[in-house]
C-alpha cells in the first residue's frame, strides 16, 4: 500500500502544480453539492429535450412493444386451447378447430415477429437520432465556446466528452426502452393480480417496498458518485493518451516511455478502480433486490401457510400467489439493470449538460451592429483596455491605442510584454476586463461572429492544417473561393512552387496535422489561407518564424502588396518583417513605451534603435 | 513488419481467432472464473429449489396442518433465498474484478506498444483511430467477456439438455425440435457475417468521429481565427450522420435476426402442437405427455431469443479484438539489434558520419534524402542549410533513429547507429525539434524528460544557457505545471525550455532544428553566446534558417532536394555558391519596401517617411 502512495506522490511531483486550481475540472464540473444537484436536474432536462421531437415515434415504439408482448402472451394460451379444444373434435374426425387454432397461433407468431422487428428498428432509430443530436449539440457548443474556455478545458477532455461519454449514453439507448417498458408493465400487471388474489397477503408484500426504497436510495447515491468518478478518470486516461501520442517524437527522442507508462498505468488504474466500484455496486444492488424478493417469498410462504391453516385462504391461491410473486420480482431485477445503465448514462449526461450549460465568456451580441461598408475601413481603437488571464496578474492595464485604417503597425518587445495578448483581443479570443476595443467605431462585442471573422484574421505560428487537401486548407480562408483564386493566393505568397511539386499538387492530402509538410511549408499554406481570406484587419503573430530566408523574402514581398490596403498588426522578432511597418510600437509590461515610424525611432536612439542595431549586426 | 496503412479498412478476417488470442489476459483470472461458474451453478440450483420447496410446503405441512413445519420450511426458503442472492453477489463481484482488470491490462499493453512504434507509424495513424481502440473497442470486449460468454455457455447447455429431455419424451417430436436448430444455425451464420462487416464499419467510423473531434480540438484557434465553426460543424455532422446511418443499419440487421430468432421456436411450437394433437387423437401420445413436451419446449424460447444479442455482442468483441491486434501485431520497426552495444558518454568522442544515406517515407514514391555523405568531426558544429522542404528536419530525425535510413548508414564513432542500444543512443543525442513539445507536467519534469537523475545544478545551468531562467519566476517555480493542462507559455519561452532540455547534461551530440527561430533578437544574441561555449566541445548538427545562427557553425552543408550540394565555411559558400546565397543571405536582396502611400487617413498623426 505504501508503495502505491509513494507512487502517487511521485506522480503528483511529475505532474507539477497547476496554476489554475480548477485545472483538473471545468468550472461546470464543480464538485459542490449544489452544482451536482443542478447538473443532475439539467441533465434530465437535456434528456427530455432530446426526446421531445421523438414523442410520436416513442409512442409507436411502446405500442409495438405492447403488441409484441400481447402476441407473445397469446402463444401459450393458444397452445392450451389447442390441447383442450382441438384434440376432442380431432378424435371425432373434425380437424377444423385445431386448424383454426394453429392458424391463430401462426398469426400470433407472425405478429410477434413483425412487432419485434418493428420495435427494435424504431427504438434504434430514436436512440441513434438522439445520439446524433447530442453529438452535434455538444460539438457545436465546443466550437462556440471561446479560446479561454478551451485553454482551461484542454483538448483531451473535449475528445473524452464526445467519445467516451456519448458511448456511455449509447449503452443506455441500446435496449433501454425495452427493459423499462416491459418490466414496468409486467410488474403492474402482476401487482394487480396479487391484489386480486388475496389483498391481505398482497398487503404483507408491501412490506418489501420500504426495503426496496432504501436499497435504491443507497444505490442512487453511491452509484452517482461512482459513475461520475468513472467519467472523470476515463477523461484523464484519454487526456494522457492523446497528449503522449501527439508528442511521440519527443517521447521517443527523450526515452520518456517508461515514465509515461507509469503515469498511464496510474490513470488507467484509477479508471479501473472507478469502474470496478460501479460494477460492484451493481453486483450488490441487483442481487439485493432479488434477496428482498426471496425474503418476501419466504414471508408469504410462512404467513400464507398460517392463513391456509387458519382456513382463511385456499391452498391453490397460495400456490398461485407464490408463483406470481416471483414474476413480480424478476422484472424488478431487470429494472435494476436498467437503472444501473441509467445511472451511468446520467453521469455522462451531467458532464455533457455541464458543457452545454457553459456560458461563453465572449458572447454573440443580441443585436449585432454591421460594420460600415465601402473602401478605406479598418480603423482600430483601444480605449483604456485592461486585461489579465488570471484576476491577480494583469497583462494589460489601461491601454490606449488608435490604429488608423490601412496602417501597418509592428509590435515589438520582450516575451511576456503583452503583444500576443493585444493580438488575441483584436481577434476577440477574449474580451477585455475593462475598456473597449472597436473596429471602425463598432465595439467588437457588438459585432456578429461571422462579420468579425470576415473583417479580422489572426495568423499565428501555430499553423494548423486540417486533414484534407492543400487546396481545401487554403480555401479555409474563404470557402466559396474557386480553384483559380486558391492558386492565385498560393502564387502571391510564393507557395505555388512547392505545392505544385507535391505528389498530387493542390490535391495532396495533408495527413495528421500536416505531418508530411515541413514547418515552413505549413506556414506558407497558412499565409496563403490568410491572403485568400482578404480581411480588413490582418494580425500576424510571429507568423514568419519558421520560414527560411527566401520564403520569408517572398512572403515579405507579398505582404507589401497584401498590407497596402488594410490595417495590420505585425508581431515579429525578425525586424525584417518590421521594416515594412508604418509605425512601430515597443511594448513592455503591458504598456506602450515607444511609438512612432521606424525611421524616427531608429534615430531617436531608444529601445527600438538598440534592437535594430542588434538585428543589423546579426545579419551578415 | 506487417504494413498497415491508415484508411486501410480491409480487416484480416480472422476476428474470432483474434478474440481467442486475448486468452493470456484471461489466464490470471481463470481460478476466479471457476469460482464464478460454481457460484452461478449453485445460485441456479438455489433458485430452482425454492419452487420445489413451495410444493413441499403445500403438499406436506399444510396438508398435514403442521404450523411448525410451515415455519421450518419457510425458514429454509428464507435461507435458500438469501443464499441464492449471496451467490449472485459472489459471481458478479468476482466477474467485475476479472473483466475490469483484463480491460485495464490490455489497455496498458496497447499503450506500451504504441509508445514503442516508430514515428512513421504515428504519421500514418490518426490519434482518434487509436483512441477508439483503447476505449470503445475495449468496452465491447469487456461486455462480451463479462456477460455474454457466460450466457452463451449457459444457454447452449440449457438448449442441449432440453433437447435431450424432449427426445426421450417423444423421439419423433424431439428430433423435430432438434431439427429447428438447423435454420437457427443458418440464420446465425449469415447474421454473424453481415453483422461483423457492419460492426467493423461502425467501429471504424467511431474512430473517424474521434479523429474529427481530436483534430478540431487541436486546430481550435485556427478555426476561431477564421470563424469557420459552421464549416467544421457541417463536416462533423456528416461524420456523425454516417455513424448514425451505420448504427441504424446495424440495428436493422439485429432487428431482423432477433425477430427471426423469436419466430423459429414459435413456429416449431406450432408444428409440435398440430403434430402432437394429431398424435394424441390417434392415441400415440397422452395429453399429459403433450403438455409436458410443450412446457419444456417453452423453456427454449429465451435461450434462443438471447442468441441474437449474444452473437451481436460477440461479433463486436471479435471486431474489437481484430482492431486491437492490428495495433499489437504491428512490430516496432526500430528496435535494438540482438548484438547492439551500449555506448557510454565518457568514451564517446562524437564523430558522426552519414554514409550514402537515403531515406524515403513509407508509402511515398520519392525519396526525401538521396545518397547523403556527410561527416561531423568530434566537437565540430555543422549547420544544415536549405530551402523549405529540402529534407533538413528529416535528416536530423535519422540520428536518434526516430526514422530509420532506407539505404546507407549513419555511424557514431564508427558504430552503425542501428547497432547501438536505442536507449544508449538516445541518451547520447540531445534533440530539439522545430516545434517545441511540452507535456502537461512540471517544468522540471519537462526538462529532465530523458535524464530523471539530473541534479539541481545541471538544471540551473541548462536553464541559464537557454536563457530560460524565467522558469524560476513562474508561480510555483520549476514545480509549475506547463503544457496543455498547465500554464500557457509563449512560443519563445517554449523554445527556450526545449533547448534547455536538449543541452541538459551535456549530450555527446546535439541535434537542433532551428533552435532560435522564435526568440527575439535580444534573447537570441544571449542564447547564441551561451550556446557557442557549449558547442565548442560538443558535436552538433543544426538546422539553420538565419544568417545569425549560421555563425554558430564551423562548417555549413547546403541541402537541395535531398542532396548535399555544397559544404564549406559560411563565407566560402557565400562567395562561391549562388544557391547558398539565395537561401541564406538576407543581403542578397533587401527586404521589399512598400511603395509610398498617398491620401490615407492618418489618425495617429504620424509622420510617414
Amino acid at each position: 500500500m505504501t508503495g502505491d502512495r509513494e507512487g502517487a506522490a511521485e506522480l503528483a511531483r511529475w505532474r507539477g502544480r497547476a496554476t489554475d486550481p480548477d485545472a483538473d475540472r471545468s468550472r461546470a464540473e464543480d464538485a459542490s453539492p449544489e452544482a451536482v444537484a443542478r447538473l443532475r436536474v439539467r441533465s434530465r432536462a437535456l434528456l427530455r429535450n432530446l426526446l421531445r421531437p421523438h414523442r410520436r415515434r416513442l409512442g409507436g415504439a411502446v405500442a409495438l412493444l405492447l403488441a409484441q408482448n400481447a402476441a407473445a402472451m397469446a402463444g401459450p394460451y393458444l397452445v392450451m386451447l389447442g390441447i383442450d379444444r382441438g384434440i376432442g373434435p380431432l378424435r371425432a374426425g373434425d380437424p377444423a378447430p385445431l386448424v383454426a387454432l394453429a392458424g391463430a397461433f401462426a398469426a400470433a407468431a407472425l405478429i410477434e415477429y413483425a412487432a419485434r422487428r418493428g420495435f427494435l428498428t424504431l427504438s434504434a432509430r430514436i436512440g441513434q437520432a438522439v445520439l446524433l443530436e447530442l453529438r452535434r449539440r455538444v460539438y457545436g457548443q465546443f466550437l462556440h465556446l471561446p479560446v479561454g474556455f478551451h485553454e482551461r478545458y484542454t483538448s483531451g477532455r473535449m475528445v473524452s466528452r464526445l467519445t467516451s461519454d456519448v458511448d456511455a449514453i449509447a449503452e443506455l439507448v441500446d435496449g433501454g426502452i425495452d427493459r423499462l417498458v416491459v418490466s414496468t408493465l409486467s410488474m403492474l400487471t402482476v401487482a394487480g393480480i396479487l391484489l386480486w388474489l388475496d389483498p391481505p397477503l398482497a398487503g404483507v408484500t408491501l412490506l418489501a417496498f420500504p426495503l426496496l426504497f432504501w436499497l435504491s436510495r443507497w444505490f442512487t447515491r453511491a452509484s452517482a458518485t461512482a459513475y461520475r468518478q468513472t467519467r472523470e478518470t476515463v477523461a484523464l486516461v484519454i487526456v494522457h493518451f492523446v497528449e503522449s501520442l501527439r508528442g511521440i517524437r519527443a517521447v521517443q527522442a527523450y526515452r520518456r516511455e517508461r515514465r509515461n507508462q507509469r503515469i498511464f498505468d496510474a490513470v488507467n488504474d484509477d479508471y479501473r478502480e472507478a469502474s470496478l466500484r460501479t460494477f460492484r455496486l451493481g453486483a450488490l444492488y441487483s442481487p439485493g433486490i432479488r434477496a428482498v424478493g426471496n425474503v418476501m417469498v419466504a414471508v408469504v410462504l410462512g404467513y400464507g401457510g398460517a392463513r391456509v391453516l387458519g382456513g382463511d385462504m385456499a391452498v391453490g391461491v397460495l400456490a398461485a400467489f407464490l408463483l406470481y410473486l416471483r414474476r413480480f420480482f424478476e422484472p424488478m431485477e431487470e429494472l435494476s439493470q436498467f437503472y444501473n445503465s441509467w445511472q451511468s448514462a446520467t453521469a455522462a449526461l451531467e458532464k455533457l449538460a455541464g458543457v452545454l450549460d457553459e456560458r461563453s465568456a465572449v458572447p454573440e451580441p443580441a443585436r449585432p451592429v454591421p460594420l460600415p461598408t465601402g473602401p478605406g475601413h479598418g480603423a482600430l481603437a483601444f480605449r483604456s483596455v485592461s486585461f489579465g488571464y488570471r484576476p491577480d496578474t494583469p497583462v494589460l492595464s489601461g491601454l490606449e491605442l488608435r490604429v488608423p485604417a490601412g496602417q501597418t503597425v509592428a509590435l515589438i518587445g520582450p516575451t511576456g510584454a503583452g503583444k500576443s495578448t493585444i493580438a488575441k483581443l483584436v481577434a476577440r479570443f477574449h474580451d477585455p476586463d475593462t475598456g473597449t476595443i472597436s473596429l471602425d467605431g463598432v465595439d467588437l462585442r457588438d459585432l456578429g461572429d461571422a462579420e468579425l471573422r470576415r473583417a479580422v484574421v489572426l495568423v499565428t505560428q501555430e499553423n494548423h492544417l486540417f486533414s484534407g487537401s492543400v487546396a481545401e486548407n487554403i480555401r479555409f480562408g474563404r470557402p466559396d473561393a474557386d480553384d483559380a483564386a486558391v492558386t492565385a493566393a498560393a502564387r502571391a505568397i510564393g507557395a505555388h512552387d512547392f505545392i505544385a511539386a507535391l505528389p498530387d499538387g493542390y490535391d495532396t492530402q495533408v495527413r495528421r496535422r500536416g505531418g508530411r509538410l515541413s514547418a515552413g511549408q505549413r506556414q506558407l499554406v497558412a499565409f496563403a489561407r490568410a491572403f485568400l481570406a482578404d480581411p480588413r484587419v490582418l494580425i500576424l503573430d510571429e507568423a514568419t518564424s519558421s520560414l527560411d530566408v527566401p520564403s520569408e523574402r517572398l512572403v515579405q514581398r507579398a505582404l507589401a502588396t497584401v498590407l497596402r490596403d488594410r490595417t495590420a498588426l505585425v508581431i515579429a522578432h525578425r525586424l525584417s518583417t518590421v521594416e515594412i511597418a508604418d509605425r512601430v510600437l515597443v511594448v513592455d509590461g503591458g504598456r506602450i513605451v515607444e511609438d512612432g515610424p521606424p525611421d524616427r525611432l531608429i534615430t531617436a536612439d531608444g529601445r527600438y534603435a538598440a534592437l535594430h542595431r542588434q538585428w543589423r549586426d546579426s545579419l551578415i | 513488419m506487417l504494413a498497415h496503412r491508415d484508411g486501410d479498412l480491409t480487416p484480416r478476417r480472422r476476428p474470432l481467432r483474434n478474440l481467442l488470442r486475448l486468452r493470456p489476459y484471461l489466464r490470471p483470472y481463470l481460478p476466479r472464473y471457476c469460482w464464478l461458474l460454481a457460484a452461478a451453478l449453485a445460485a441456479t440450483g438455489a433458485s430452482l429449489a425454492v419452487p420445489l420447496l413451495t410444493q413441499r410446503v403445500v403438499d406436506g405441512p399444510i396438508a398435514d396442518r403442521d404450523p411448525a413445519g410451515v415455519l421450518r420450511l419457510g425458514g429454509l426458503a428464507l435461507l435458500l433465498g438469501l443464499a441464492e442472492a449471496a451467490l449472485i453477489v459472489v459471481r458478479r463481484w468476482t466477474q467485475s474484478s476479472a473483466s475490469v482488470g483484463m480491460e485495464a491490462a490490455i489497455r496498458a499493453d496497447v499503450y506500451a506498444h504504441l509508445q514503442r512504434l516508430p514515428a512513421a507509424f504515428h504519421d500514418r495513424w490518426q490519434t482518434g483511430q487509436l483512441l477508439s481502440r483503447i476505449t470503445s473497442d475495449l468496452s465491447a470486449i469487456r461486455r462480451f467477456l463479462s456477460f455474454n460468454l457466460l450466457f452463451l455457455v449457459l444457454n447452449l447447455v440449457t438448449y442441449a439438455a432440453v433437447v435431450v429431455l424432449l427426445v426421450r419424451l417423444h423421439p419423433a417430436l424431439g428430433l423435430l425440435v432438434a431439427a429447428s436448430a438447423v435454420p437457427l444455425v443458418l440464420i446465425s451464420r449469415r447474421f454473424a457475417r453481415t453483422y461483423h462487416a457492419a460492426s467493423r464499419r461502425m467501429q471504424e467510423q467511431q474512430g473517424e468521429v474521434a479523429t474529427l473531434v481530436e483534430e478540431t480540438a487541436v486546430g481550435l484557434r485556427t478555426m476561431k481565427a477564421y470563424g469557420r465553426g459552421p464549416q467544421l460543424a457541417a463536416r462533423f455532422a456528416t461524420g456523425a450522420g454516417t455513424l448514425h446511418d451505420i448504427g441504424v443499419g446495424k440495428a436493422r440487421l439485429l432487428a431482423r435476426t432477433s425477430a427471426l430468432f423469436d419466430l423459429v421456436p414459435n413456429l416449431t411450437l406450432g408444428v409440435v402442437l398440430v403434430t402432437g394433437a394429431t398424435a394424441v387423437a390417434n392415441g400415440a401420445l397422452t395429453v399429459g405427455q403433450l403438455v409436458a413436451f410443450v412446457s419444456l419446449q417453452l423453456m427454449l424460447i429465451w435461450p434462443v431469443q438471447s442468441l441474437g444479442w449474444i452473437i451481436a455482442n460477440g461479433q463486436e468483441a471479435a471486431t474489437a479484438a481484430d482492431r486491437i491486434h492490428e495495433v499489437l501485431d504491428t512490430l516496432p520497426a526500430i528496435v535494438d539489434a540482438p548484438h547492439a552495444v551500449e555506448l557510454s558518454r565518457t568514451t564517446v568522442r562524437g564523430r558522426l558520419a552519414f554514409e550514402a544515406v537515403s531515406f524515403r517515407y513509407p508509402g511515398s514514391p520519392e525519396p526525401v534524402l538521396r545518397q547523403i555523405d556527410l561527416t561531423v568531426e568530434p566537437g565540430e558544429t555543422l549547420a544544415l542549410v536549405g530551402a523549405t522542404g529540402s529534407g533538413k528536419s528529416t535528416l536530423l530525425s535519422l540520428v536518434p533513429r526516430l526514422h530509420e535510413v532506407t539505404d546507407g548508414r549513419i555511424t557514431l564513432d564508427g558504430h552503425d547507429v542501428r547497432d547501438v542500444r536505442l536507449g544508449s543512443l538516445r541518451r547520447l543525442v540531445g534533440v530539439a525539434f522545430e516545434e517545441p513539445t511540452l507535456f502537461s507536467m512540471s517544468v522540471r519534469e519537462n526538462l529532465t524528460l530523458g535524464r530523471p537523475d539530473a541534479g539541481e545544478e545541471e538544471v540551473r545551468a541548462a536553464l541559464a544557457l537557454a536563457r530560460a531562467d524565467f522558469a524560476y519566476e513562474l508561480p510555483w517555480g520549476l514545480a509549475t505545471r506547463v503544457g496543455e493542462q498547465g500554464l500557457t507559455l509563449s512560443g519563445g519561452q517554449r523554445q527556450r525550455l526545449a533547448l534547455a532540455r536538449a543541452v541538459l547534461g551535456h549530450p555527446a551530440l546535439l541535434v537542433l532544428d532551428d533552435p532560435l527561430s522564435a526568440l527575439d533578437v535580444h534573447t537570441e544574441a544571449q542564447v547564441e553566446a551561451a550556446l557557442r561555449r557549449v558547442l565548442r566541445d560538443t558535436t552538433a548538427l543544426l538546422v539553420v534558417h538565419r544568417p545569425s545562427t549560421v555563425a554558430l557553425a564551423d562548417r555549413v552543408a547546403l541541402l537541395d532536394e535531398g542532396r548535399i550540394v555544397a559544404t564549406g565555411s559560411h563565407s566560402e559558400l557565400l562567395a562561391t555558391v549562388p544557391a547558398y546565397r539565395a537561401v541564406l543571405s538576407a543581403a542578397a536582396e533587401t527586404p521589399a519596401v512598400p511603395p509610398p502611400r498617398l491620401g490615407e487617413p492618418d489618425g495617429a498623426g504620424l509622420v510617414r517617411s
